[in-house]
């Protein structure tokens, strides 16, 4: 199926929402250009040292490692699936370091870079994936939120939770995370309403990856994404997904704007999935290798990695002491997975409530006198 | 020699049970690095590239391109030289490796992520305790019927995990085992004995069992009828109205049919077993696989009725009937000569049209115990004498219940003859396999425009199901057309 024959008949033409892959973006604001030059934007700038590009070097590269352990691993039977965040490394490394201490986010089930960001372990994001658990980590000591895989749900999560931190006086925000296709779900469009209507110091995180698993965006919206929010009341912007200081600096200001009261900021990242949806899926069926290649050109790592060579901010040793790491990284997740102790057969009665009820303790009771039933005791 | 290591072909969708090896990318002494591709795997899903969980040196390729394999299956053998720590973790004898699938995982565990089909090693159930109680209940939780009789494993044997995975891997998996569990019971009995009683414990599903319940059955009285000895829910409401009636003869109990409900006076409800229950299975399977069309056509037929008075006092068709359905018979077999797809079969399973070679010419038949289709074999190599003959045999045959299994499989495609009963035509349901069916009617006296002029001429209706899936609307029109022009003007025939 060609993007562009989709697009011709389905499409008005309406300004700015020509095919995404068109390299002309005038309202895209970037300040890292494919090719790894440092570029000035009228409204948006970032004052980063060179530690701290070299810091967001490092992020990006160790998530994409992680990403691709991952992804090996589901093929080789570890994982029951695997949902890559290959190419959006900037999008989720930018918008995670954007966020202060107690800001919360909210994600979707592909938010590795801003799990990574928010100290989270990658064992613990895998072993959901694993389905060993629901999840390892503390969403409240990390102040990222638990993935969630109903699509666009977080979004009404992060606009309560932020209405909560309104009513606390918390000068503080919430980070919605969603993807071009929850647009398109009623939840996400009511939590925008709620957000408007209450002002409430959430930021809509969109990353725009150009598919809703294989449905095209031009199929979903007729306008660009960013220019939705102009109809719920509170400014849209969009910014070029692959380049990480952009998207810092964009979501540093609507995340200031939160805290200064001044309501909801939606983000749209233009950014591009170079893998599947997850493992579970074929994107040679739905789109073309051209645009596949036409997006390399843009990837994210490499223009950043471009710059800090030019600019002699890091070097040869540089790069090779983070492959290294990378390197180890890798070990240390595949190691991991393989070794992550099953749950006990009990584990399924510990979370269903906050406090046991006597109906489900009864349950746990008759459920471990029959595995102690067996000869050789229970099978934890 | 180093340490040797298997590879299981991972699910590498969701759910999925099988994967072609497109090609292999590593041959055998090669050397494979972690997570360098080994072979290109399609599923139902997706093609892949499948990543070596290990560094060492290929030993074997246990499947060649090209070839389909089950979820689980080892795929490839690796020397991994008994160098890395997870290869000295591993088994000898070539056993999945720790963490892998079928191999141990950490707490003792079977590691089964790779998917839904059936472990590649032996998997053995541990056994129970003996003399073991079951577990203690609170007095409240119990039942009557718990009561009665202590809680036993429902799968006191292991299942067949060996069994070919097929898909929707899980609910077959657990039904095969269910299967196995329930012909051991019933074959075995002393391995479900629940423990004290010394009974085997009656076998029957939960719905049934509450039904038993609602309605004051004992199930351990009942021999149950279904596969493997299992109590169906027709044992359990046949065993209820046996008791009510007995209950109603000492003016006891209230009536009640096998749903439980009161039953009001002048209802009656009647088991389905036997032919209805074959029909009516036959029939629902028809009707919600084979999209039916239906097409109709009205035949002035008194040619036919004539040349079928002429035919009857020649000397070949003593002692036979010359019935109408003959000819409808004859006329379907003609037309089948020239619309052979007609005569065809829809092979799921293999994705073809299955266009058979001879007409084996079923015919719908209601008999006391209800509709059977026997049919005619090689039906279109008989005379008209023969396939006289033999029609009379078969109706005869049905009619006192004889007809065998041989006598009503193979059918390739039928006649209903609904004209008998006086009605004109119907929508017939194809016999199941079969793509097309003709619904013959009552011949009727009827007024026609014969020759110009409205004159009473003998007229009936012809109904043509067929499998939209196989025949198009064109080609049953033409057939049916065919079979309605031998019916009015029999000499067509010589034309055929």
């Amino acid at each position: 199926m060609s993007v562009s024959s989709v697009a011709t008949e389905v499409v008005d033409p309406v300004p700015g929402a020509e095919a995404p892959h068109l390299p002309h973006q005038p309202d895209l604001v970037q300040l890292l250009t494919p090719e790894g030059e440092r570029v000035e934007h009228p409204e948006y700038s970032v004052d980063v040292s060179p530690e701290e590009l070299r810091d967001l070097y490092r992020d990006l590269a160790l998530v994409r490692r992680w990403d691709v352990e991952a992804t090996a691993l589901q093929r080789q039977g570890e994982l029951g699936i695997w949902a890559s965040l290959l190419g959006q490394e900037a999008a989720q490394i930018g918008a995670g370091r954007a966020m202060a201490p107690d800001d919360m986010a909210f994600p979707t089930y592909r938010e590795h870079g801003v799990a990574w960001t928010r100290g989270v372990d990658p064992l613990h994001v895998i072993s959901l994936f694993r389905g060993v658990d629901n999840g390892g980590w503390d969403p409240v000591a990390t102040h990222f939120n638990l993935y969630t895989v109903v699509i666009g749900a977080q979004t009404l999560h992060a606009t309560g939770y932020a209405m909560g931190l309104q009513r606390d006086g918390a000068e503080s925000a919430a980070l919605a995370f969603l993807g071009d296709g929850a647009t398109s779900q009623g939840e996400v469009n009511e939590a925008m309403i709620w957000a408007a209507s209450f002002s409430a110091p959430v930021v809509f995180f969109c990353q725009n990856n150009q598919y809703a698993i294989s449905v095209p965006l031009e199929r979903q919206s007729r306008v660009p994404l960013y220019q939705r929010a102009a109809g719920f009341g509170f400014p849209g912007v969009r910014v070029d997904g692959n380049d990480v200081l952009a998207v810092l600096a964009v979501t540093r200001a609507a995340l200031a704007a939160a805290h200064d009261g001044q309501g909801p900021t939606f983000i749209e990242a233009f950014t591009y999935r170079m893998g599947a949806h997850t493992t579970s899926d074929d994107p040679t069926r739905y789109r073309l290798a051209s645009e596949l290649e036409e997006w390399k050109l843009r990837d994210p790592i490499a223009r950043l990695k471009a710059y800090l060579s030019r600019s002699g901010i890091a070097d040869h040793d540089f790069f090779d002491a983070v492959e290294a790491e990378a390197d180890e990284l890798a070990v240390r997740i595949r190691r991991g997975t393989v070794e992550m102790p099953d749950p006990p057969g009990t584990a399924m009665f510990d979370s269903v409530y906050a406090e046991q009820t006597p109906h489900l303790a009864r349950q746990r009771a008759e459920f471990e006198a029959y595995q102690a039933s067996f000869e050789g005791g229970v099978e934890r | 020699m180093g340490e040797l290591r298997q590879f299981a072909l991972p699910d590498v969708g969701e759910g999925l049970t099988e994967g072609e090896i497109l090609q292999w990318l590593v041959a055998v002494g090669d050397t494979v690095t972690v997570n360098q591709p080994l072979c290109e795997v399609e599923t139902a899903k997706a093609a892949v590239e499948l990543p070596s969980p290990w560094a060492g040196t290929v030993t074997a390729l246990l499947y060649e391109a090209g070839t389909m394999v089950d979820v689980g299956a080892p795929i490839i053998t690796i020397d991994t030289g008994g160098g890395s720590p997870e290869a000295a973790a591993a088994r000898d004898g070539g056993e999945p490796a720790a963490g892998l699938i079928g191999g141990a995982a950490p707490g003792g565990r079977t590691a089964v992520l790779v998917g839904y089909g059936p472990r590649t090693t032996e998997a053995r159930r541990r056994p129970r305790r003996a003399g073991h109680a079951p577990a203690a209940r609170p007095e409240a939780d119990r039942s009557p019927e718990t009561a009665a009789s202590p809680r036993v494993p429902l799968l006191a044997t292991a299942p067949d995990l060996t069994t070919k995975p097929v898909r929707h891997g899980g609910l077959e998996v657990g039904r095969a085992a269910e299967a196995h569990a329930a012909a051991e019971e019933a074959s075995a009995g002393s391995a479900a004995v629940a423990p004290g009683s010394g009974r085997p414990r009656p076998l029957a599903k939960p719905p049934v069992r509450k039904l038993a319940r609602d309605l004051g059955v004992d199930l351990t009285t009942l021999t149950g009828s279904g596969p493997g000895g299992v109590i169906t829910r027709a044992d359990v409401g046949a065993a209820a109205q046996v008791a009510a009636a007995h209950g109603a003869d000492t003016g006891g109990t209230l009536l009640r049919g096998a749903s439980g409900a009161e039953t009001p006076p002048g209802e009656q409800r009647i088991p389905v077993k036997g032919v209805r229950k074959l029909t009516a299975a036959a029939m629902v399977a028809s009707a919600f696989t084979a999209p039916h069309v239906t097409e109709f056509l009205t035949v002035d037929v008194t040619r036919m009725m004539k040349l079928r008075t002429r035919l009857a006092a020649r000397p070949e068709f003593a002692g036979v009937k010359v019935s109408p359905l003959l000819f409808v018979a004859k006329a379907l077999l003609l037309a089948v000569g020239r619309h052979p797809m007609v005569n065809s079969s829809w092979d799921e399973a293999a994705q073809e049209i299955v266009v058979h070679g001879q007409v084996n010419l079923g015919i719908a038949a209601a008999t006391p115990r209800g509709l059977v289709v026997p049919n005619v074999k090689d039906a279109a190599r008989l005379s008209l004498g023969e396939l006289a003959g033999a029609l009379g045999e078969l109706t005869e045959t049905a009619r006192a219940g004889r007809t065998t299994p041989a006598d009503m499989s193979g059918g390739t495609i039928t006649i209903t003859n609904v004209g008998v009963f006086g009605v004109d035509t119907g929508t017939p349901i194809l016999n199941p396999g079969e793509s097309a069916i003709l619904a013959f009617g009552a011949v009727r006296d009827m007024p026609w425009v014969h020759k110009g002029k409205v004159k009473p001429r003998q007229v009936t209706q012809l109904a043509l199901s067929f499998d939209h899936r196989i025949i198009d609307g064109e080609l049953g029109s033409r057939f049916l057309a065919d079979v309605g022009a031998l019916l009015s003007d029999p000499g067509t025939a010589l034309a055929f």
